[in-house]
């Protein structure tokens, strides 16, 4: 039997990581205090993680100023709603497989 | 990774997609409060249209102070719907340690405002040419229209109870002379059963 551990993405095991990529996959765009207030964290560890998805190129950056507030907002790419489907599947497999 | 893990993960996405599209903490309750303020409201509109014995709406054209007393009612229904509202979100709201003044619940007041305000702004034009008959089925039908539209930023059962205020507005377009009985329906009664539906499915 394959082993489904192979096909978790290590990007997202991290679980902020995951968290970030599940909320930009419900909605259009985010922005980086939206994100902060609902993911209820700081913003040293959210810009980290967000940090590294935007590395990976799973998510994409617009910076822009709103009365002259800096404003960031982050995009899920295709390699990251991808990426976020192969490891939800992979979870699933998981579940599965130790179920029995 | 361990099937906990796992599960765990698996529940945390589930809740949070659910939680940054959806505003989560509107309360059954405020539904039940705000059918009790639409019924209260429609008795004394009763007594001011029809005291004691039925006349067709149309009838009542042209009388000023009915038609202002009337507007009265129906905005002290409206402000003491709103502020239950607010008031039962903000308690749940603080109960699942979310805030209630977040990009979801911005987004529902989008949803639902530009609906009711072209809404308002129609009904308000039928009350200044003098088409009183078709106000009430003006107003169910612009909030059944507001609630299909905000129902992807609320419960989808949201989406239920605008089909069927859609389904009392034309209903109601078709008897012109019985509008507060509609009324009563579209917003005491559904609201009171909404709500209970809604509270006990998500509020316990």
């Amino acid at each position: 039997m394959k082993n489904p551990f192979e096909n978790l993405d290590k990007i997202l095991e991290h679980r902020l990581r995951l968290q970030i990529v599940s909320v930009l996959v419900a909605n259009d765009s985010y922005a980086f205090n939206e994100l902060k207030e609902l993911l209820d964290t700081t913003d040293g560890n959210l810009a980290t993680h967000i940090k590294a998805l935007e590395r990976e190129k799973y998510i994409s950056v617009t910076k822009s100023f709103i009365e002259k507030k800096p404003n960031t907002r982050y995009k899920i790419s295709e390699r990251g709603r991808s990426a976020f489907k192969k490891h939800l599947d992979a979870l699933e497999e998981l579940i599965k497989q130790q179920k029995k | 990774m361990r099937k906990e893990s796992a599960q765990s993960d698996i529940e945390s996405i589930r809740q949070l997609m659910e939680r940054s599209v959806k505003f989560v903490s509107l309360s059954g309750l405020s539904g039940i409060l705000a059918g009790i303020y639409a019924l209260i409201g429609a008795s004394f509109a009763y007594q001011q249209i029809y005291s004691g014995f039925v006349v067709r709406s149309i009838e009542y054209q042209g009388n000023i102070p009915i038609v202002t007393n009337l507007i009265i009612i129906a905005s002290l229904v409206l402000i003491a719907s709103l502020v239950t509202g607010w008031w039962f979100s903000f308690r749940k709201a603080k109960r699942l340690g979310t805030k209630i003044w977040d990009k979801t619940s911005k987004r529902l007041l989008i949803k639902l405002g530009v609906p009711l305000v072209i809404g308002g702004f129609f009904t308000l034009a039928l009350v200044y040419n003098g088409y009183y008959n078709l106000i009430g089925a003006s107003v169910l039908l612009f909030y059944g229209l507001a609630l299909i539209n905000a129902s992807s930023s609320l419960f989808e059962e949201v989406r239920y109870l605008g089909y069927c205020e859609l389904a009392i507005g034309i209903v109601a377009t078709l008897f012109p002379g019985y509008a507060l009985f509609f009324w009563a329906m579209g917003f005491g009664l559904l609201h009171i059963l909404y709500g209970s539906l809604m509270y006990s499915k998500y509020d316990r």
